[in-house]
């Protein structure tokens, strides 16, 4: 790329300076101070250099198969770059021409379909902001204290808008047959996760998927097509979808039977548990972080709830004896990352800190313990509990 | 319904609406004429008639998915000795020669611990149908190379697996008939999701 010519240049051709050849001691000065130019223009963007924010990911055997962690504790706002959007895995992201793709709609149907992309896209799309979230998301909080940060104990949470087809607008395409309760949703990754979607749903607000944040989605994130359900655990956001199977009952996949059930104490497991409840975290102060001092600061942290809007976010910092109302970032979206805020002056004594979130359907987040009571220690996922972080009196912040 | 913009949702919510404030029987009667009429119409004309019928060779090359009772199984056959073979030389490196896990989870194994404070969730222990593995074993296994058994190779996998369980014999033959068949020892250890089973008021 051609660049402009600088001053040093203009100044060296003498055609500065009110125009004499040879270029003034005073002139030379002043270009001494000059400021440089930027960078170019460019095809596509990059963050600064200077910010360092990654996912997080376990060492693994086999890295196809596991998840990456959003890192709360440095977001801000609400919505999660694409770039950050937390990742969980089967068998590696597949690479997909978006140009050969097709999505198969078959099964309890009057017409078997076959749609490009390009068919899809002729359709009437709606986007909306949407939380979300594993639901094995916080799962070491069950045998507290869990992880020492908010990426790793709390990262499996993203916030994106998403643009795509409502599943019901395909599901009239075809024809659904009576009789037909489920959806059975395939993905095209190697492994092709496979999880039964009740036909409820599919008609309420499920969408497939294209866009992401302003572009198509991602690879990580089911490049060209996703299932999305607003308020489900992120396994039954079916990446890379290739086909959806109408039939009169679920499949019983793997990964809704020995995998996403929740086991009591009792032995019996919850089955197609599929919301994901209030929840909420501070993400500063948080594990991991120091406070350099004493004085005022912004506490803030993320709430949200698979059944709605955020109508509330109570914050304590006395280990749980008071709880004050934190400021909620407008506009609140229902089933979307909300942000709260509130000020807080750490006087350097200890202070045990936590949130608690309450939706519009009145649920409030629940502590820990009475979690616990209810479904034992061995569920593994929707753990949802209020979590603590204690700020110690030199400032540093570490799981409570 | 919070953003249900379907064209299902368009066609059926002014009906629904107007049958609500209905009174005559006549009017009713006339709706349910209304209502039968345009679902009718909607399923037997695609709204948009985007897409067309998918070829054969799609739908093969889509593979197969397996529903508890046997839908979706194909042909063929598998004995316990064979898959007992087939795990040796494509399993075992992952889940252990016996199914006692490795880098693979554990295979065997667990049953009566589901109520301790160590439950141990295996295919004998925890899975609730047998055609939930065949399902897996076809459509994840192996790891690294997903896809490749045939439906024999998978149908004698599921046997020496579910034989080293102690769930069928070892003369056990698992084809589409025997496979949707067999009784999970877990079976039954299932139940709907509760939720909100807690998230009480807070105190004000």
């Amino acid at each position: 790329m051609r660049q402009r010519p600088s001053r040093r240049d203009l100044l060296r051709l003498g055609i500065v300076a009110g125009g004499g050849v040879l270029a003034s001691r005073e002139a030379l000065a002043a270009e001494a101070d000059a400021r440089k130019l930027g960078i170019p223009l460019g095809p596509y963007g990059e963050r600064s250099p200077f910010e360092k924010a990654t996912r997080w990911t376990r060492e693994s055997k086999t890295p196809e198969t596991g998840s990456s962690f959003s890192p709360l504790h440095t977001s801000v706002g609400t919505l999660t770059p694409s770039s950050l959007h937390y990742e969980r895995h089967h068998s590696g992201i597949p690479t997909i021409d978006p140009a050969k793709h097709r999505l198969m709609i078959l099964g309890m149907v009057s017409r078997p379909l076959s749609l490009s992309m390009d068919d899809i896209r002729r359709l009437p799309s709606v986007t909306r902001t949407l939380v979300l979230e594993c639901g094995g998301n916080s799962g070491g909080e069950w045998t507290a204290p869990g992880a020492a940060d908010a990426q790793r104990s709390y990262g499996l949470v993203s916030c994106s808008e998403w643009t795509g087809v409502p599943l019901a607008t395909l599901l009239a395409e075809a024809g659904v047959r009576p009789g037909a309760t489920w959806v059975i949703a395939e993905g095209a990754d190697a492994c092709r996760m496979m999880r039964s979607i009740p036909i409820a749903k599919a008609m309420e607000n499920s969408l497939l998927a294209y866009g992401q944040n302003g572009e198509a989605i991602r690879p990580s994130q089911g490049y060209p097509l996703r299932l999305v359900n607003p308020g489900w655990e992120g396994n039954t956001n079916v990446k890379w979808l290739h086909s959806l199977r109408v039939a009169d009952q679920p499949y019983m996949a793997r990964d809704e039977t020995s995998k996403y059930s929740d086991l009591m104490p009792d032995g019996k497991a919850r089955i197609f548990t599929y919301a994901m409840e209030a929840k909420s975290v501070i993400t500063f102060p948080s594990g991991g972080q120091t406070l350099p001092g004493r004085g005022p600061y912004e506490l803030t942290g993320l709430a949200w709830s698979g059944r709605g809007r955020i109508d509330r976010v109570e914050v304590t910092t006395d280990g749980g004896t008071s709880w004050i109302a934190a400021k909620l970032q407008e506009p609140r979206l229902p089933i979307a990352l909300t942000r709260f805020r509130m000020s807080w002056r750490f006087e350097g004594r200890d202070a045990l800190i936590a949130s608690r979130a309450i939706d519009e359907t009145g649920y409030v987040q629940p502590t820990r313990e009475a979690l616990v009571a209810v479904r034992g220690m061995n569920s593994v996922y929707h753990y949802n509990g209020i979590k603590f972080w204690r700020v110690r009196a030199d400032g540093t912040v570490t799981n409570a | 319904m919070r953003e249900g913009l379907s064209a299902v949702g368009k066609v059926a919510r002014p009906f629904q609406g107007r049958g609500r404030g209905a009174k005559s029987p006549a009017l009713l009667i006339g709706i349910s004429a209304t209502l039968f009429v345009t679902v009718t119409a909607v399923a037997q004309s695609p709204p948009f008639g985007v897409g067309r019928p998918p070829t054969p060779e799609e739908i093969r090359e889509l593979g197969s998915a397996i529903a508890p009772d046997g839908t979706g199984l194909p042909q063929g056959s598998g004995t316990v000795a064979a898959g007992r073979e087939l795990f040796a030389a494509q399993c075992a490196r992952c889940h252990g020669p016996g199914g006692e896990g490795d880098v693979g989870p554990r295979l065997v194994g667990g049953r009566g611990t589901l109520r301790t404070p160590r439950p141990l969730k295996t295919v004998g222990s925890f899975w609730p149908y047998a055609t939930t593995l065949w399902d897996y074993v076809n459509r994840a296994m192996p790891f690294d190379q997903p896809g490749r058994l045939t439906p024999p190779e998978v149908y004698a996998a599921v046997a020496y697996v579910l034989n080293l369980n102690g769930i069928v014999a070892a003369d056990a033959v698992m084809d589409a008939t025997s496979l949707p068949k067999i009784r999970m020892p877990n079976r039954d250890g299932f139940v709907a999701d509760p939720r909100p089973d807690l998230g009480s008021s807070p105190r004000k």
